[in-house]
């Protein structure tokens, strides 16, 4: 047992390969956060004053609110004066070529293993990379134009389409919905706006790497994504975060909007900073993310990789509006050393014949917590509403926590919901095997981890399902040997 | 010139001592036969030598073609050439007896210093093998070892070995749970995987396995010594007589 415990500790041990800082100027508000904060971030944008009416309103209602507690994470309580709203790299001129960019801005991506250019060539992938605040380079945008697809920053989107905007920014996260909305609805920095017309198929992956650079920045993004009738498109998230020893907020908000009989494919590999060994540091990733199948056969499919960030709080959530609407919720949580998480989904049945499928693995090791929450939600409404939901945690160590809080409201009948759950340890047996076969331990834990979340890997694009296992393998280096 | 050489090996599991004193010399191209009762140490003596670290070694030495075996851990063992067919193969959810023979294949190769194999011959290899042991393809890409009946577990470790091609095969019980055309199937797999360079220690408690896999030299464990050696010969007249007759014969001396 104690020599299981040392493997687990080696493993768990290992530090994080994304911390470093870029040296770049950067244009940053004061911290500390009022009204005239709200203003500095708008005017900075050169917004229009529909904007900053909005933003001044969700100020309003923010400083009404109290912060959650209901949630299986403990953190000191923020302190949100001393966080910079506000960062955005200093740039001499807007950037029309990759060409163009600050070169340490480049190497920062190239650590990163997402050189641009590369990635434009090689595969594909139209990739909209955010440091910090502000979209620095969108690729592949003239191309996706052709065929009527809006792929941009949200700060050129409420310049140039103002009116979808209006329409639909908030339209599924109200301003209210919870304290984090609230506050990101004031003081969003930047974040992508996706418009895919009726009867259009994204013909390449969209994807975005989120990063926070600048020391005490909150991010704030804001993604919105609209689907067309009978249209398609597939977006993808990857996240990291340099090294710090301060916890940093992040608060983003997501909103997809499907109409009838189109489909969207959110993808996400978050491996943000997670804190050290001791648990010092890392992102607090306070995220509210959600989807609605507004037309009839619509389709939502969320499919998440977690392995990073200190504590992780989001449920990516799906409101089966239109008839023969389907939600999906894949999920992979890893957590380690002092990590917490509490994420799951939310799938609310309105329409008739909606169904929803949910597939969850956590995987705890260290002294790490891992929740699963859940809710499926049935209304009177929605006849032949149809649930599987399928729960499972894997354990390495005796030292982590998995827990499972599985809420289920059914208000119809004709209602099937069902819930499957199962937790398992990675067993001395099956290192022994792998090491017996010349598999070091280390790799046979990435095998054995990789092998159980294999049917959430598989929902993700090719490209990035090979980056997701060598991601699970890093967040586990040092936990059993 | 011996591959293995085992001397005075002592080992116990907790306060328990299993094997008190184990003396034997494997060379290239044998195949030894380890028979006895049940409890007499011979799944301890496997186990020691592939590296569970259940046991722990008490005293003796164990040389593997000039390194001493005991230093190494067991994937680095595994990786010299020592291979471990399990008694009970363990299940693997979620990944292919094919992938995961790949990441063995190619940890080994390069602790050999090879380039790894591409996936083109990995699969010609993987095909001229399952050929071989007379495995079906289709086996290999289900999760390893999930949902196998007994035989088909115990084909897929001759598998995996005829993969891997060690130097040292040890088979602990491989013929439990066999019925007779799965025990011909895998005693014919390791036949042909017979070489002059290589050998096999073979585990088991009943003759029939040796009928299909038949050894040079055959050994009686009981309580944790090796208490007669001989020929194929010495395995027929056990069947014939019982463990009792060497029992006795071994309190006699």
């Amino acid at each position: 047992m104690s020599k299981e415990n040392d493997i687990l500790e080696e493993i768990t041990s290992s530090d994080y390969k994304y911390g470093f800082t870029t040296d770049i100027e950067t244009d940053v508000a004061p911290a500390g956060l009022n009204e005239d904060t709200v203003r500095f971030i708008s005017a900075k944008k050169k917004e229009p004053l529909w904007m900053l009416e909005w933003r001044l309103e969700a100020f309003k209602i923010w400083k009404e609110m109290t912060t959650p507690n209901w949630q299986n994470v403990h953190f000191p309580e923020i302190n949100y004066q001393d966080i910079i709203y506000y960062a955005a790299p200093k740039q001499k001129k807007t950037v029309n070529s990759l060409d163009e960019i600050d070169p340490e801005l480049r190497k920062t991506f190239e650590k990163l293993g997402i050189s641009l250019d590369e990635q434009k060539r090689l595969t594909g992938v139209a990739v909209d990379a955010v440091i910090d605040s502000v979209s620095i380079a969108t690729t592949f945008k003239s191309k996706l134009a052709e065929l009527g697809i809006i792929f941009c920053s949200m700060s050129e989107a409420i310049e140039n389409h103002p009116d979808l905007i209006r329409k639909y920014l908030g339209s599924v996260v109200p301003v209210k919905d919870n304290y984090f909305t609230a506050l990101n609805s004031a003081v969003f920095s930047d974040g992508s706006f996706c418009f895919i017309p009726k009867g259009v198929r994204c013909p390449m992956e969209l994807s975005t790497y989120f990063r926070i650079n600048t020391a005490n920045t909150g991010q704030f993004e804001r993604t919105l994504i609209v689907c067309e009738d009978n249209s398609y498109v597939s977006y993808l998230e990857g996240c990291t975060a340099p090294m710090r020893d301060e916890n940093q907020l992040h608060a983003a908000v997501v909103e997809l909007v499907a109409m009838d009989n189109a489909h969207i494919k959110y993808s996400t590999v978050q491996n943000w900073y997670p804190g050290d060994k001791e648990g010092k540091g890392g992102i607090y990733n306070f995220v509210t993310k959600r989807g609605i199948c507004l037309g009839k056969k619509s389709k939502i499919s969320w499919t998440q990789v977690e392995t990073g960030s200190a504590i992780t709080w989001k449920y990516p959530s799906v409101i089966l509006k239109g008839d023969d609407s389907i939600g999906e919720f894949y999920s992979v949580a890893v957590t380690n050393n002092y990590q917490q998480a509490d994420t799951g989904t939310k799938m609310i049945h309105i329409g008739k014949n909606t169904r929803s499928r949910i597939v969850s693995k956590g995987i705890s090791a260290g002294k790490s917590q891992n929740s699963y929450r859940g809710l499926v939600q049935v209304m009177k409404r929605a006849d032949n509403a149809r649930n599987f939901s399928q729960c499972d945690s894997l354990l390495l160590g005796n030292k982590c926590g998995a827990h499972t809080f599985p809420y289920l409201e059914v208000e119809n009948p004709n209602a099937q919901v069902e819930h499957e759950a199962t937790t398992s340890k990675i067993g001395e047996d099956q290192i022994f095997y792998c090491n017996q076969r010349g598999i070091s331990t280390e790799d046979a834990v990435a095998l054995i981890v990789n092998g159980y979340a294999k049917e959430v890997l598989n929902q993700l694009p090719m490209e990035f399902a090979v980056e997701a296992q060598k991601l699970l393998a890093i967040s586990l280096e040092g936990s059993v040997g | 010139m011996g591959l293995l050489k085992i001397e005075n090996l002592t080992a116990s599991i907790g306060d328990k001592e299993i094997l008190k004193g184990i003396n034997l010399t494997v060379n290239p191209g044998e195949i030894h036969a380890i028979m006895g009762p049940n409890g007499s140490g011979k799944s301890t003596l496997a186990s020691v030598l592939a590296g569970r670290e259940d046991y722990e070694v008490t005293g003796g030495s164990v040389t593997f073609q000039d390194v001493d075996l005991l230093e190494l851990s067991p994937e680095d063992r595994a990786r010299e050439g020592v291979f471990l067919a399990f008694q009970y193969p363990v299940e693997i959810p979620g990944v292919t007896t094919i992938n995961f023979l790949k990441t063995a294949v190619n940890e080994v190769r390069k602790y050999r210093g090879e380039d790894p194999l591409d996936a083109v011959s990995f699969l010609k290899m993987m095909k001229e093998k399952s050929k071989l042991v007379e495995i079906d393809q289709a086996l290999l890409s289900r999760s390893l070892n999930e949902g196998f009946s007994g035989g088909e577990k115990k084909r897929n470790e001759i598998f995996q070995m005829a993969m891997l091609e060690p130097k040292l095969a040890i088979l602990d019980e491989t013929d439990s749970g066999l019925d007779i055309d799965a025990l011909r199937i895998v005693a014919n797999g390791v036949n042909k995987l017979k070489t002059p360079n290589n050998a096999t220690i073979v585990v088991t408690h009943y003759q029939r396995l040796l009928d299909y896999i038949v050894p040079d030299f055959v050994h009686v464990l009981w309580n944790g010594r090796i208490v007669k050696s001989g020929t194929k010969e010495l395995a027929l007249e056990l069947e014939e007589k019982g463990y009792d007759w060497v029992k006795a014969e071994t309190a006699l001396a």
